[in-house]
């Protein structure tokens, strides 16, 4: 068979290192619209349901009856199955329909009529939907911070620049699940040295991560996994209520949590029951509301790749998110583990959050390299900081980060690494040397840090777990190995804890440790105009960034000195000689006094002149004042010149070979990319016009072509163009000029 | 807590701003004996930073009111496992887990997170969970 090699590199491309799949309900591989997803239904009796999507009370599992009795506002039940899906649908992107009206409807919805809901709507709706039913009305965004050695400079290090950054939250988990203690600590630390205020945990098995909420060292938690099957359930060695004790035993202590589901997940641990994904999450949303968790984690999560293997996959992990908020929780809407070879794909999913904005857009940015996430995540990692930033600023929109300096970064990391230090010496923990300090400020990853003493980490990890000592030790350490402000910030974190205001929905804090949840900072979108706007002092963080110059900064060096040799004599005549005339642009030599990659306009005009002359023809220069615009430049040296023909150059060195009987716009050669000309390319220009005088046959100057050069110029060009306009005078013609200087040929 | 008979609930929040001053730890001490000073002199321990059952049932009275009803009921389940000590809360959530248990023995679970630490909410989820747990084969 034939081969193109078009499909060859289309093989090649990182988007068919994806995994791609053909729908197969029974087993679950199906998005949503499965065959045997059953048909809304409910009915009630003396307060109780007695059936819900089409399942009798006495063979309901366990999820259909924590559902049934606890999820559903039965006031609203009936007025809700009794709306069609598709109003509701329009009511979700109706900006005259209040979020809290829908929230109320939807309170009682069963899963299978939510996911009805959601069938009708596209992405696009979707997308304007979750920018209205997202509870907290400021977004914000949470960072993953893991490295493979687990060393604690680097992730003290990692979680301040993480919190400098803007992150919200920062969550670490363990390569070695007796780390917790010192992990959790590590970065609990960092995050408050980068910015008071930032919640963080450590995701590690439910018992110990308890343990880590009880001591203080964790401020959330999102390991509270929920499945939609009881299967899948049960294997997840849970049932809805002890996760729902769990939720509160956490509340009891002050700490914050969310539940974690996503689709995909039953399908994967082999307990579909032959559903679709998106009605195992529905269910599993409704078991979250139940359990009263102020909020979830879901889009799919750790298992995005298996929807994303299917036709809508993506839509329907939106879908997720949108359900999510309909019920009144935060949503951390993924976009942290792996979920495709291909950036543009990536980043076309992350739309999907990213515009409409969500209570933590990733549930998990990597903040460490990619190699150091052990969560097995890293879809975006540190090194798409910039890209990040960059696209918030495209779009105006704010997804929690914005930029800062590498100076910045550099300081904080320094400081977390020595705040962790001053925390290990207070406590007896095996000491970070000055080497792991410097290491950790300027690292790339764990590879470059020094390898620790991994049995002596975790005794003092196992001692430090099953003591009396606590996050009180720690605020204790850091004032007394002079990090008073940071101890500072560790308290007021705990006193926090104490007032439990960050336990209500989609709570955050800002740096003074002012509260932002679902009740102080309710999402009041209406439409255009209203809910949350990227502006002010915060709008100017984020389009600030680092790589922006001031515009003055492209013209640095013109005009400095002007070129001594060209003189101005009296107006322009036109010739009989049988030369070539160069023609320049008004700020030639004087306002401007380089071409756009930098070419001396002396040199410039040697080069061009030295061709000529190799030609045997005399070269006559005058400046065009009437025009900045190249075409116009070498056509009025047309006119001027005996011979007819004139080269036209624009300060800027965009040049054009043009003669007397050619219309303005038209020319005998054009050199529109003007970076890409060099001296030499100057002096074959010059060679070329001299022939054209000449009346020989001549082949045109080669020139390179690079789009990309425009690309990064064009800001350059644009200020270079604007700075010739300003010496244009439209009722001025032509000069003559001199240039002392004569071609040794 | 500061409660006016025509405030609602959403004006104390958050209890941090409107409340600083009248909020105790679960051990009692005001919100403002929680500083440095004391810490350095050896004067708070770790169960000075509980939060108090209290203040827990006043945030579930405020997230009640802003519609948030499942949470408010799990708060008012936390306030009740406030005072509990840890690891007993340890072990209740241990039992709740799948075939940790027999029917009789959350049952009797239940009578005992009642009797001892007066958490009726928590032992009607419990039983509640027994209930489930034996038709389904979980016990």
């Amino acid at each position: 068979m034939r081969e193109s090699k078009r499909f060859a590199l289309l093989d090649d491309r990182p988007i068919n290192k994806d995994a791609f799949v053909h729908e197969w309900p029974e087993a679950g591989l199906i998005v949503s619209d499965g065959p045997d997803d059953p048909k809304p239904s409910l009915r009630v009796e003396d307060g109780r349901v007695m059936e819900m999507d089409g399942v009798p009370r006495e063979e309901m599992d366990m999820i259909d009856r924590f559902i049934a009795d606890h999820a559903l506002d039965l006031s609203v039940a009936q007025q809700a199955m009794s709306t069609p899906s598709e109003a509701i649908a329009r009511m979700l992107v109706d900006i005259n329909v209040s979020r809290e009206e829908v929230s109320r409807l939807v309170a009682g919805c069963t899963a299978a009529k939510l996911v009805e809901i959601v069938g009708h709507m596209s992405v696009l709706e979707m997308m304007m939907g979750l920018g209205k039913m997202r509870v907290r009305r400021t977004p914000a965004n949470q960072a993953h911070v893991t490295n493979r050695k687990e060393n604690p400079a680097l992730l003290a290090a990692d979680a301040a620049e993480a919190a400098l950054r803007g992150f919200a939250e920062n969550e670490t988990t363990v390569g070695v699940a007796r780390y917790a203690p010192l992990n959790a600590l590590s970065i609990l630390v960092g995050s408050q040295v980068g910015r008071g205020g930032v919640l963080t945990q450590c995701a590690v098995e439910e018992g110990v991560n308890l343990r880590l909420g009880f001591k203080g060292l964790t401020s959330y938690a999102e390991t509270l996994s929920v499945y939609g099957t009881e299967g899948a359930f049960v294997d997840g060695d849970d049932t809805p209520w002890s996760k729902a004790f769990l939720a509160s035993a956490y509340a009891s202590r002050g700490v914050k949590i969310r539940f974690t589901s996503g689709t995909g997940s039953e399908a994967l641990m082999g307990h579909s029951e032959g559903r679709s994904m998106l009605y195992l999450e529905a269910r599993c949303l409704l078991v979250t509301r139940g359990a009263g968790s102020q909020g979830v984690q879901n889009g799919s999560i750790s298992c995005v790749a298996l929807p994303e293997s299917l036709p809508g996959g993506v839509r329907v992990i939106l879908a997720e998110n949108l359900l999510a908020s309909m019920l009144n929780l935060e949503v951390a809407s993924g976009n942290d583990a792996l979920a495709s070879h291909s950036d543009m794909r990536k980043t076309a999913k992350l739309m999907c959050q990213f515009i409409p904005g969500t209570d933590f857009v990733h549930s998990g940015f990597s903040a460490v390299p990619r190699y150091d996430n052990m969560f097995g995540g890293g879809c975006f990692d540190v090194t798409e900081y910039d890209d990040y930033n960059v696209i918030q600023r495209d779009m105006k929109i704010d997804a929690g980060l914005h930029p800062i300096s590498e100076e910045e970064a550099l300081t904080i990391r320094e400081r977390a690494a020595r705040a962790i230090q001053a925390v290990y010496k207070g406590l007896d923990f095996p000491s970070i040397t000055e080497e792991e300090i410097e290491a950790a400020v300027t690292a790339m990853d764990s590879r470059d840090m020094p390898d620790r003493n991994v049995a002596e980490d975790l005794e003092a990890a196992d001692a430090f777990l099953a003591g009396d000592r606590t996050v009180l030790d720690a605020i204790r350490a850091l004032d007394e190995g002079g990090f008073p402000e940071v101890a500072e910030r560790l308290l007021e974190l705990t006193r926090q804890r104490v007032l439990g205001d960050y336990l209500q929905p989609s709570a955050i804090f800002d740096a003074n440790f002012g509260v932002l949840s679902g009740i102080n900072d309710p999402n009041d979108y209406r439409g255009p105009g209203t809910g949350y706007r990227l502006e002010g002092e915060r709008w100017d963080k984020v389009r600030d960034i680092p790589q922006a110059k001031s515009p003055a900064g492209y013209l640095e060096g013109q005009g400095e000195n002007p070129v001594e040799r060209l003189k101005e004599l009296g107006p322009a005549a036109k010739g009989d000689a049988p030369e070539v005339v160069i023609a320049v642009g008004p700020a030639f030599g004087k306002e401007l006094t380089q071409t756009i990659n930098g070419l001396p306009h002396d040199q410039v005009l040697e080069q061009v002149m030295t061709g000529i002359a190799e030609e045997g023809l005399s070269a006559r220069l005058v400046k065009v004042h009437h025009s900045a615009d190249c075409a116009f430049i070498g056509y009025a040296g047309a006119q001027l010149s005996g011979s007819g023909v004139s080269i036209g150059m624009q300060s800027r060195g965009t040049t054009v070979i043009h003669r007397a009987d050619l219309a303005p716009l038209n020319n005998l050669e054009l050199f529109s990319h003007s970076p890409n000309l060099t001296l030499e390319s100057f002096r074959e220009i010059g060679r070329n016009a001299a022939r054209y005088a000449k009346g020989e046959s001549v082949e045109p100057v080669p020139v390179k072509v690079d789009n990309w050069v425009r690309l990064r110029l064009i800001v350059k060009t644009m200020l270079l163009h604007r700075r010739e306009c300003e010496e244009v005078d439209p009722d001025r013609p032509p000069t003559e000029l001199w240039f002392d200087w004569e071609p040794d040929v | 807590m500061k409660k006016g008979c025509y405030v609602s609930e959403k004006e104390h929040y958050p209890l941090g701003e409107h409340a600083r001053e009248s909020v105790r730890s679960r051990t009692g001490r005001p919100l403002s004996d929680l500083t440095m000073e004391n810490l350095r002199a050896g004067k708070i321990d770790a169960d000075d930073l509980g939060i108090h059952p209290d203040t827990l049932r006043e945030q579930a009275s405020i997230a009640e009111e802003a519609g948030f009803p499942q949470l408010a009921a799990n708060f008012r389940r936390a306030a009740e496992l406030a005072t509990v000590p840890n690891e007993k809360v340890l072990a209740v959530y241990e039992a709740l887990r799948p075939y940790r248990l027999t029917y009789e023995e959350l049952l009797a679970l239940a009578d005992e997170v009642e009797l001892e630490y007066d958490a009726v909410e928590n032992a009607r989820f419990i039983r509640e969970a027994a209930e489930v747990y034996r038709k389904q084969g979980l016990v």
